[in-house]
This record gives C-alpha cells, sequence and structure tokens, in this order.
C-alpha cells in the first residue's frame, strides 16, 4: 500500500464528501416534489398524494417509475441537440453551483476566494437551459416563455448581484466561509442588511422561476411554457432542476443572511449540520408557502416591478452601506 | 497547471472556428458561449479567478444571453441555414485566409524570433499602463468629451424608440 500516502487519503476523503452532498442535494430536490404537494394539499384545504405508503411518502417512487418509462419523445421539428442539451444545463448550473456553500465548518465541496462570484456566473448560465428549451422546441409557446423568462431573469440578476454587495463591501470577501465567520463574531446579516436580504430573496425566486413568478411557463397564459414539448426523464431534469434550485437559493440565503451552520445567540455549537438544515429547511417551506398564497401577477408588473422598485433599494441599500463601512474605518 | 492552460486554449480556439464556420446561427452562438468559457479556463489556470469569473458573468452570463434572445426572434429556418452555406464556399474565403494567414506567421515571427519585449520594429513597447496614464493625464478633457457624446447618442437613441409610447 505504498501509493495510500496522507495526501491520497486526503482527495479520497474530500471527493467522497463531494459525492453525499451531491447525492444528499438530488435527494432533497426530488423529495421536495412530494413534500411540496403534501403542504400545498394541507395550505389549500385538500388531501393531496396520501395513497402511496405512510402519507404518501412513496409517491416520489412512483413518479420515478412513471416518469423512466415513459417515451423519450423529441418532435421532428425540434432541433435535437439542443432540445437535448437545455434539460441538462436547467439540472447541472445550480448543481455546479452548490460546491461553493460552507454547510459546516468542515464539509463543504469547494472553499473559493471568489465563492459569490462563482454563484453569479452559475445563475447567469442556468438562463440559457430557459432560452434553448424554448428555441429549440419550435412552439410558439414555448418561445414565448423562453422570451419572458430570459428577459425576467437578466432584470433580476442585475439586482441580485447590487443586494449581495452590501453584505461583501462589510465582509471585504466574496469568500461565503468569511462570510459565515464574520456573521458569527457580529450580527446576523438579516439585520444590518434587512433590505439586501428582501431584494435577493424576491430576487432567488425569480431566478428559480418559481410561483409568483413562474411567467415563463403560466399555465392559463402559455400552456407550460418552455417545457411543452417535453416528456419522460428530459421533463424531468427540469422539474428536479427546480427543487436543486430551490435548496440551493434556501441555503445560499441562509449562509449569507442567517449565520450559516451557527446557532442563535451561539447556542449548541456542537450540532452545526443541525442548525444548517432546519434553517434551510425553513426557507424551503417559505418558498412553498409563496406558492400556496400569492397569486400570479401580470408580466409587465413584474418587469416593472424589478426596475423601478428593487434596483432602487438595492443601490439605496449600497449606498449606504458603503457610507457605514467607509465611516467606521476611519 | 500549464496543461490545463493550453487545453483549454485549444478548447477556445476549435470552438471559436466552428462559431465561424456553423451555417446554423443559433449553434454557431453555442459554440461561442463554449469559447468565451473556455477563456474564462485560461484566466483560471493562470491565476487570475477574479477575471475569469467576470469574463463568466459579464460576456457568456449577460451579453450572450441577449445575443440569443435577439436571434431567437429573428425566425431563422432552412433557407437561413442555405445563404449560410453559400456565403462558406471556399470560393469566398481563402482570399481573406490566406492573408490572414500572412499575419498569423508575422505575428509568431515577432513573438519567437525577436526580443521579448515586443518591441520589434525598434521602438519602444507601450503598454495599458501608458495608455491607461495618457487618457487619464493630458487627454482627459478629450475623454470626457467622447463620453458626453456617447450620453447625447444614448439620450437620442432613447428618444427615437420611445415615439409610440405616447398613449394616456
Amino acid at each position: 500500500m505504498s501509493w495510500l500516502t496522507p495526501e491520497v487519503v486526503e482527495v479520497i476523503i474530500a471527493v467522497l464528501k463531494a459525492i453525499v452532498i451531491l447525492l444528499a442535494v438530488v435527494i432533497c430536490g426530488a423529495l421536495l416534489s412530494w413534500v411540496e404537494r403534501r403542504l400545498l394539499g394541507l395550505w389549500q384545504d385538500r388531501y393531496g398524494p396520501n395513497r402511496v405508503g405512510p402519507f404518501g411518502a412513496f409517491q416520489l417512487g412512483a413518479d420515478m417509475i412513471k416518469m423512466f418509462f415513459k417515451e423519450d419523445w423529441t418532435p421532428p421539428f425540434a432541433d435535437k441537440p439542443i432540445f437535448t442539451l437545455a434539460p441538462v444545463v436547467a439540472m447541472s448550473a445550480l448543481l455546479i453551483a452548490f460546491v461553493v456553500i460552507p454547510i459546516t465548518p468542515t464539509w463543504g465541496v469547494a472553499d473559493l476566494n471568489i465563492g459569490l462570484l462563482f454563484f453569479f456566473a452559475m445563475a447567469g448560465l442556468s438562463v440559457y437551459a430557459v432560452m434553448f428549451a424554448g428555441w429549440s422546441s419550435a412552439n410558439k409557446y414555448a418561445l414565448l416563455g423562453a422570451l419572458r423568462a430570459s428577459a425576467q431573469t437578466v432584470s433580476y440578476e442585475v439586482f441580485m448581484g447590487l443586494a449581495l454587495m452590501g453584505v461583501v463591501a462589510q465582509v471585504g470577501s466574496f469568500n461565503l466561509r468569511d462570510i459565515v465567520d464574520y456573521q458569527a463574531q457580529h450580527l446576523w446579516f438579516i439585520i444590518p442588511q434587512f433590505l439586501g436580504f428582501c431584494t435577493f430573496f424576491i430576487a432567488g425566486v425569480a431566478v428559480t422561476h418559481r410561483h409568483p413568478f413562474d411567467q415563463p411557463e403560466a399555465e392559463q397564459e402559455l400552456a407550460d411554457g418552455y417545457h411543452i414539448e417535453y416528456a419522460g426523464m428530459k421533463w424531468g431534469m427540469f422539474f428536479v432542476g427546480e427543487y436543486i434550485g430551490i435548496v440551493f437559493i434556501s441555503a445560499l440565503l441562509v449562509t449569507l443572511f442567517f449565520g450559516g451552520w451557527h446557532g442563535p445567540f451561539g447556542l449548541l455549537p456542537q450540532i452545526p449540520f443541525v442548525w444548517f438544515a432546519l434553517k434551510t429547511a425553513f426557507f424551503i417551506m417559505l418558498f412553498i408557502l409563496l406558492r400556496a398564497s400569492v397569486p400570479r401577477p401580470r408580466y409587465d408588473q413584474v418587469m416593472s416591478f424589478s426596475w423601478k422598485v428593487c434596483l432602487p433599494l438595492t443601490l439605496l441599500n449600497l449606498l449606504v452601506t458603503g457610507a457605514l463601512v467607509l465611516a467606521a474605518s476611519q | 497547471m500549464e496543461f490545463a492552460f493550453y487545453f483549454s486554449a485549444g478548447v477556445a480556439v476549435i470552438s471559436t472556428l466552428r462559431v465561424i464556420t456553423n451555417s446554423n446561427p443559433i449553434h454557431a452562438l453555442l459554440y461561442l458561449i463554449i469559447s468565451l468559457l473556455a477563456v474564462a479556463m485560461c484566466f483560471f489556470s493562470l491565476g487570475a479567478p477574479f477575471a475569469g469569473a467576470l469574463e463568466i458573468i459579464v460576456y457568456a452570463g449577460a451579453i450572450m444571453v441577449l445575443f440569443v434572445f435577439v436571434v431567437m426572434m429573428l425566425n431563422l429556418g432552412q433557407t437561413i441555414v442555405q445563404q449560410e452555406r453559400q456565403w462558406l464556399q471556399p470560393s469566398s474565403w481563402t482570399g481573406p485566409a490566406i492573408l490572414a494567414a500572412a499575419l498569423l506567421a508575422e505575428l509568431l515571427y515577432v513573438l519567437f524570433g525577436q526580443s521579448d519585449t515586443g518591441a520589434a520594429l525598434g521602438l519602444s513597447t507601450i503598454d495599458s499602463k501608458a495608455v491607461g496614464v495618457s487618457l487619464f493625464g493630458p487627454y482627459l478633457l478629450l475623454v470626457e468629451l467622447a463620453s458626453l457624446l456617447l450620453l447625447a447618442a444614448l439620450v437620442a437613441a432613447f428618444h427615437l424608440g420611445r415615439h409610440e409610447a405616447k398613449e394616456p
């Protein structure tokens, strides 16, 4: 066993950790499909899936069997390579972004100095999934959905970046571990960066195309938007990709504004993972509650809300934060 | 890391060639996105992760989205592909290709044959710092005037574009 040097063991452990995190995120995303339907049922006074297994918990298995055995049909008029590429981008872009999330002091895939910028890059690339899906389907509804999605995502990404610059200015680093450590020493950023939190949360919902920002697939108007031509596992990848987006944005909100793996008031530092998971689960519930309770706004309202309300708010937040940081440093 | 640099540089060159030779506009844009990602990888391997991340965010994430957005709306079909094929006949690209190859040969000659400052013709090298110093030093007024001109153009474009939106 001469090749089993300490460095090799370290590499193997790091790779195993990464695989465990990957599997956990994907399984969480898949399980969410059942959790969401049960919770929607609860909040809307109906049952939801409750037949397969205890409380319908095996509904996921039934859905997966259905999706895997459905005919994987590509329309003859579609642009085949791009039609196949789009769901892959949809699922992988935000999944890859998960590497920068620090889960506990010892768990996390990559400790990048440009962590937040890496997230912005991946969020920027995730637009292509919807655009390519909509264009390659050669379907009017799909194209309209893709146009809406790209305009909406580009508009909301503008102030999504600006909303986080207040956090970055206070910490002085793009590294997410530095941001978590800073929050442990000072306040959690939810208090000093409340405006930043509000705008980033809205932008996060919009970037994952979740209700009330699901304009790209608004059923009433667009029949299903960009993934109308998709079936079987290709559609399943869009579906799981959306839930992975929810898990990711929730984890990012916890990391940036709610102290990451730390408990409130430094409570119980022995269970960092439990704190992280609890807070992330809370935000996932919030995403689902939003879908259960808020009506969908008109498309032009969505766009003007982004440019006329959120962008000025984030600029104001950045200006005030910058002035305070400057004043504190002197 | 040297291997990573040359690998991503090779990917960038090949994908950029495919941007030019591809007859389907959307596929060509897809290659352009890959080329930009490869250039970002070059920055990463050179130890400039900030520049690499900005390259992805600004070029691949924002500018290319607008490109794809516009091309998507143009209702391109089989006729466009035919037209592109026609334009890509050897008779139309051999002349420029030969001239460009001559320029490439000259560039390689200057890069490898002469002194490594790049001042191959015996003159001094002007680096980006010198350009910046003169732009924001003696020519500051001209830069400000040029920016005013651009602002005027922007206002004019905005004015021309809004004439339909006069409904109450």
